[in-house]
């Protein structure tokens, strides 16, 4: 291994951190159900990692040695606590499990177990996706903040206690049965789908928690479809985000400027990502159940497919819609459904949808006026269009999406 | 409760503020206060007119100090202030996001002290 520099070091113990993050801080926490230890002994490790391993050269086995380094840490930790806390079970546990695999550099990964972890019931669900975040890609807090919109101390904060409550709080780590598995599921693939934060992107009305986490999103998907390839939910919730990143290009002009969906340029749009997206959406089809994700991920389907036909089907955005709403009625997906059947029955049919959902769960909901002052805009509604526009642009926190909307209210 | 959002401006977007009631900047400040209007947590607000126009006094052992310009020299400089009634931080620091002034200045959200305090200091 000599003749590797310095810096190519870095980026190796950088990448196998990236990999093997969430598969040793699951083995180690599996069964002590001590997350935070587990990441600070892997922390350590790779601490260590980067002082011995420019020095000695990267090892054959780069996670079987960070977790040889990080057990010795955990187990210290863990020493260390008990005797404080005088009870020794955990301890002989890890200490049994460990002894095992010495043998061989293989270890079961329990990643799975720690993403239904991460997204339990009993933990706040908006701390689903930063402990995902955290616990599985190794993400700090700080990084985490940013995106949630929190400031870095209570994030932090947040976290910590989350943790706590995994320890203590008799949460286990495991897969849940199959009664329940539906519903745990979901609460993982909602997770994922939150740190995407692309709810909908028709119009100007663009979501914007945790955009900047979209490639963590779909790393956590593809993970999740490698531990459970035979649900047709998680296909379909990377078929969707595939999707969307395969437009991320063109939402932006060469000046910064928003592009809406409508005007992007389809030719510009990732093929290869489509293509992949298309072959998850029918591989969940052909399983027969369907849900939530492969319905969102169909109606971006039918967008992408512009890009080869050079027009939208909007009776059949309109179709997949009615079948999401039946199942997820929430405000995103009723403000897109408007906004599809405006395009395919015109602007009074879509503002008569807008206009059947309660004005007081739309108050600081931005994609709903941005639709509104579009629709009424076309009809030639001209001061109840500036209304809704000014509304729109109010709540825009994308300085180029406010900007768009500014230049259409005119 | 209760939250100050106390509103940063760079020497660049103070530059920025005119009459033009057609001026995009202002339409985007109009919009926000009418959202913030609209959604019920609007308290109060104003503007301060530029640093430069700031005179600083104080008072040290009996003597008068007057200054120029703002209390600070620093390239950001208080622009205004906006009170709104929020549940929560969290959703005082979404609306600090959608605050024209955090895209080009910066916006700092802080909680109005408890009332009992305020009264105390007001009468």
């Amino acid at each position: 291994m000599n003749g590797i520099n310095q810096e190519d070091t870095h980026r190796i113990i950088e990448r196998v951190a990236r990999e093997s993050y969430g598969r040793l801080v699951a083995y180690l926490s599996a069964n002590t159900r001590d997350v935070a230890s587990a990441e600070d002994a892997l922390s350590s490790a790779l601490v260590a990692a980067l002082t011995t391993w420019p020095r000695d050269g990267v090892p054959q086995n780069p996670e079987a040695w960070l977790l040889t380094a990080a057990r010795h840490s955990f187990i210290d930790h863990l020493r260390h606590r008990q005797v404080a806390e005088a009870s020794e079970p955990t301890l002989l546990l890890l200490r049994e499990n460990s002894a095992e695999m010495t043998l061989s550099a293989e270890f079961p990964d329990e990643r799975l177990k720690l993403l239904f972890v991460c997204a339990h019931p009993a933990i706040d669900s908006a701390m689903h996706t930063p402990l995902m975040l955290q616990t599985v890609l190794g993400l700090d807090a700080v990084r985490i903040a940013h995106a949630f919109l929190v400031s870095p101390t209570t994030m932090g904060q947040r976290l910590v206690r989350a943790k706590t409550k995994i320890r203590d709080g008799g949460i286990q780590f495991e897969v849940p049965q199959e009664r329940e598995l539906p519903q745990r599921l979901d609460a993982v693939l909602e997770a994922i789908y939150a740190a995407f934060g692309i709810g909908w992107d028709d119009m100007a009305g663009v979501d914007q928690r945790g955009r900047d986490l979209s490639e963590e999103a779909i790393w956590l998907g593809r993970v999740l479809l490698q531990l459970m390839p035979r649900e047709a939910e998680v296909r379909g919730l990377l078929a969707l985000m595939l999707h969307c990143e395969a437009r991320r290009r063109t939402r932006r002009g060469p000046d910064g400027r928003y592009i809406p969906l409508s005007e992007q340029d389809s030719q510009q749009w990732s093929m290869p990502l489509i293509e992949e997206a298309e072959g998850h959406l029918a591989e969940a089809a052909s399983r027969g159940r369907t849900g939530r994700f492969q319905l969102e991920a169909a109606i971006q389907s039918v967008h992408a497919e512009r890009a080869r036909s050079g027009r939208t089907e909007w009776t059949a955005v309109v179709l997949f819609y009615e079948q999401l709403i039946r199942i997820s009625p929430t405000l995103g997906t009723r403000t897109g459904y408007a906004a599809a059947v405006a395009e395919a029955n015109g602007p009074e049919a879509g503002l008569a949808v807008l206009d059947g959902i309660d004005p007081d769960d739309v108050s600081v909901y931005q994609p709903y006026w941005a639709v509104r002052a579009h629709l009424l805009q076309r009809l030639g509604k001209t001061p109840e269009a500036g209304d809704a526009f000014d509304r729109a642009i109010g709540l825009a926190e994308d300085p180029a999406v406010r900007q768009f909307l500014l230049q259409r209210r005119g | 409760m209760q939250f100050a959002l106390l509103i940063y401006h760079s020497p660049e977007e103070f530059a920025m503020r005119k009459n033009d009631y057609s001026d995009p900047h202002l339409g985007a400040w109009r919009a926000y206060y009418k959202a913030l209007v609209e959604a019920g947590v609007y308290v109060g607000a104003n503007a301060l007119e530029v640093p430069e126009t700031g005179t600083t006094v104080r008072l040290r052992e009996g003597k008068r100090s007057v200054q120029d310009g703002p209390f600070a020299e620093t390239k950001e400089q208080l622009a205004g202030l906006i009170i709104l009634e929020l549940p929560s931080i969290d959703a005082a620091l979404e609306w600090a996001a959608r605050c024209p002034g955090a895209s080009i200045g910066a916006v700092e959200v802080r909680p109005l002290a408890p009332e009992a305090m305020r009264r105390g200091f007001t009468g």
